[in-house]
């Protein structure tokens, strides 16, 4: 009987047990201990956590620890809302830009304005507009841009010299830094090296957004400003996605579907991610470059991916978790953050700022992918019901990850999918 | 009557005790031995009970309870929707192919499970050197984690993995396996069959080795082949091991997720989700709890009625000794 039952239990397990959990906003007197979850269990980025969360409990004794709890990136909002609806949330999390709509409409997080506003030398005027726009409603903000990072592409100049091709950076010198001459020195990589040519991280023909990171060089969007359009069947996206199916499969300038290849451990000429991935060349042997992504016919670009943090409403400390947040991200330690997690601060983001707090890039890198990307990149696409509709997405576009696909079915496939989720 | 006699019979009636009462029956003892046992055995079976009740009966309900309720665990809305789950479920468009994937996975899990496991157990049953390794190899699988297990195999089974490297060395150019929908879901069943194997093949052994030697004898001697033996003598005598292991292996096939989950994530397209997995993504994924657990109701449904569909049929194919 047990075994029968053994599929109900894991529901109820996870669902039922914890139904009336968790509690409202509620600050207990007493000691007080934070807990904040966040998608890197990056040795260097928890010591500075760490190293902030310390002189905060310096100056308020009454909270004992400050616990920074990594969750895996794969499965990070999953866990996080398993985590609320099991009475266990914690007091402040950070929160993807994709699901930013679902955590800011929803009232799950506590509006930070008053409390931001109120910190003294907090500066609370000088968040820049675009950053905050994806995390306010109704003229609040819920949740602080904690990382607006622009996605540039990361490049080993090894395996540039060893295929005997031109560098991104000659090329951009030569103002031919587009995406036809991308692929074609990716393609030079793969044929000459046998690795492969350019990786977009953590798309793995499974994280379709991460595409944004190319098919905003042709003008297309996901869906339209107001999300109730789809746009993927749309010429742009068409056009996009033709090209980087032949990139794929024609070119062999893109890992093909199945295949894994790693930058970071030296397995791919190029890769397309953030600068906060950057750290994870602090001990590379190889030599490496930094550059802004390469030119669409639609021109230069950028493209963004953003991070909040926010304090959860049902935590059992929000008050003080605000008032942590407040620390954690005024003009100081968000300079020192900056290293990592480029900042929302006007003032900081100038290349000079930047350079002090991020030893291993170069000035103009920062100016050309962070400054100039922050100030004109769109953010990664992000919906209401963002994981229902990304599930749809990435089931319709499959097809498409095959040799012979009709590309212009296949996205229209997509948007029969999805019209019902983009209307609810 | 003389003074004299009277006072003698006066006396004699105050020596005299009164004549006896009838005597009460026995009182009978509360503590008897029958309800000793009733509270022995109550004893016994209460940790089970308990954890039934707690772990089992209650979750259960409660599952029922939020399949009637729509429940936004971002919001903090927890609203009564009576039948309106039950509704979707009927409507879901996508319930079809999730039904079709489970079945799928189950038929085939189901056939190669008890098919290779039986097979491996009639060879491993012999007397030979050796047997005892293999039966090690085979079974040591099942003591693995599933999801390290599932990891390894997801890399071996890439595009430029370990089986297609084989595949290259005696040139085959093998496929793309966890891309193509028909593959996709082969791989998933056999790493799971070569993760479970071991079990059913060591069930199946213990039977075998009831099987008495003289059956045996006495089929040679009427001059019955290997195989008119295994069908008549083993078969028979193993049937309701082979009951036991078609219960367990049906059941754990509808319960399939972390294989989904680490090799496939229900792709390509929708090929791979079977029940739990889809239950997954709606409950975890979507947020959509109550709809979530009214997919769990619907597979303890099948589970209870494939149960007892295999349990009723037992009458006719499983043999018991009289």
């Amino acid at each position: 009987m047990r075994v029968r039952l053994t599929a109900a239990v894991a529901l109820s397990a996870l669902l039922g047990l914890t139904a009336c959990g968790g509690g409202d906003a509620g600050d207990s007197d007493g000691p007080v201990s934070l807990r904040m979850t966040t998608w890197s269990a990056n040795e260097a980025h928890l010591a500075l956590f760490n190293e902030i969360a310390e002189e905060y409990k310096k100056a308020n004794p009454n909270v004992t620890e400050i616990k920074f709890d990594p969750i895996p990136f794969e499965n990070y909002t999953t866990t996080l809302t398993t985590q609320i609806a099991g009475g266990n949330p914690p007091d402040l999390a950070w929160i993807f830009e994709n699901s930013a709509p679902d955590f800011v409409s929803s009232g799950a997080l506590v509006a930070l304005d008053d409390t931001l506003k109120g910190t003294d030398g907090y500066a609370f005027d000088e968040l820049t507009p675009a950053a905050t726009k994806l995390w306010q409603d109704e003229g609040k903000l819920y949740a602080y841009p904690f990382s607006t990072s622009p996605f540039g592409v990361f490049v080993n100049t090894d395996l540039f010299e060893k295929a005997g091709r031109e560098t991104p950076a000659e090329l951009i010198a030569a103002g031919r830094w587009t995406w036809d001459s991308a692929v074609a020195a990716a393609a030079a990589v793969n044929a000459e090296t046998g690795k492969a040519g350019l990786v977009i991280r953590d798309f793995d023909y499974k994280g379709w957004d991460n595409l944004s990171t190319v098919w905003t060089g042709w003008g297309a969007q996901a869906w339209s400003e107001d999300g109730r359009t789809c746009g993927f069947d749309q010429q742009p996206m068409v056009d996009a996605m033709t090209f980087l199916h032949k990139a794929i499969f024609t070119d062999k300038a893109l890992p093909a579907p199945g295949t894994t290849a790693d930058f970071f451990a030296g397995d791919a000429g190029m890769t397309i991610t953030q600068i906060s991935r950057a750290s994870l060349l602090a001990d590379q042997k190889f030599g490496w470059d930094l550059v802004p992504l390469p030119a669409g016919p639609n021109g230069d670009y950028a493209v963004i991916g953003q991070g909040g943090m926010g304090v959860l409403r049902k935590g059992d400390n929000a008050k003080v978790a605000a008032d942590f947040l407040a620390f954690l991200t005024n003009p100081t330690n968000s300079a020192k953050l900056a290293q990592f997690f480029p900042p929302p601060r006007q003032s900081q983001l100038t290349a000079e700022t930047l350079a002090k707090t991020n030893p291993l890039l170069k000035p103009e890198q920062l100016q050309s992918v962070v400054i100039d990307g922050i100030s004109s990149g769109v953010v990664k696409p992000s919906h209401t019901g963002q994981a229902e509709i990304s599930q749809a997405v990435r089931a319709a576009l499959d097809p498409l990850w095959q040799p012979g696909a009709d590309v212009r079915t296949v996205l229209t496939g997509v948007c029969t999918q999805i019209k019902p989720l983009l209307d609810r | 009557m003389s003074r004299t006699t009277q006072v003698v019979d006066r006396a004699r009636a105050r020596s005299t005790p009164p004549a006896a009462k009838p005597a009460d029956p026995p009182r009978r003892s509360w503590w008897t031995t029958r309800r000793r046992d009733q509270l022995a055995g109550l004893l016994f079976v209460s940790p089970q009970l308990l954890g039934s009740i707690v772990f089992v009966l209650l979750p259960l309900g409660l599952v029922v309870y939020y399949s009637l309720h729509e429940w936004n665990v971002l919001a903090d809305t927890f609203d009564f929707v009576g039948a309106e789950n039950y509704r979707a479920l009927a409507d879901d468009p996508n319930l079809p192919s999730v039904l079709g994937a489970t079945g799928l996975f189950s038929l085939g899990l189901v056939v190669l499970n008890l098919s290779l496991a039986l097979l491996l157990a009639v060879l491993l049953n012999q007397k030979l050197r050796g047997t005892v390794v293999f039966r090690t190899l085979f079974f040591s699988p099942v003591v693995v984690s599933l999801v390290a297990w599932t990891i390894v195999w997801g890399f071996l089974l890439q595009d430029n993995g370990g089986i297609n490297g084989l595949l290259d060395t005696i040139g085959v150019d093998g496929p793309n396996w966890l891309r193509g929908e028909a593959t996709a879901m082969l791989s998933v069943v056999v790493v799971q069959v070569l993760k479970n194997v071991g079990l059913n093949m060591v069930l199946f052994l213990a039977a075998l080795q009831g099987v008495p030697a003289e059956l045996y004898e006495a089929a040679r001697v009427e001059g019955a082949g290997r195989w008119t033996q295994f069908r008549k003598i083993t078969v028979p005598l193993i049937s309701p091991t082979i009951l036991l292991t078609s219960i367990i292996t049906v059941v754990g096939s509808l319960q399939v997720f972390a294989q989904i989950a680490v090799l496939t994530q229900g792709g390509p397209g929708t090929s791979t989700t079977v029940l739990v997995y889809y239950l997954y993504q709606q409950a975890f994924q979507f947020h959509h709890f109550g709809y979530g657990a009214t997919l769990s109701v619907l597979l303890f449904g099948i589970v209870l009625v494939l149960t007892v569909v295999q349990w009723q049929m037992r009458k006719r194919w499983v043999f018991h000794e009289q």
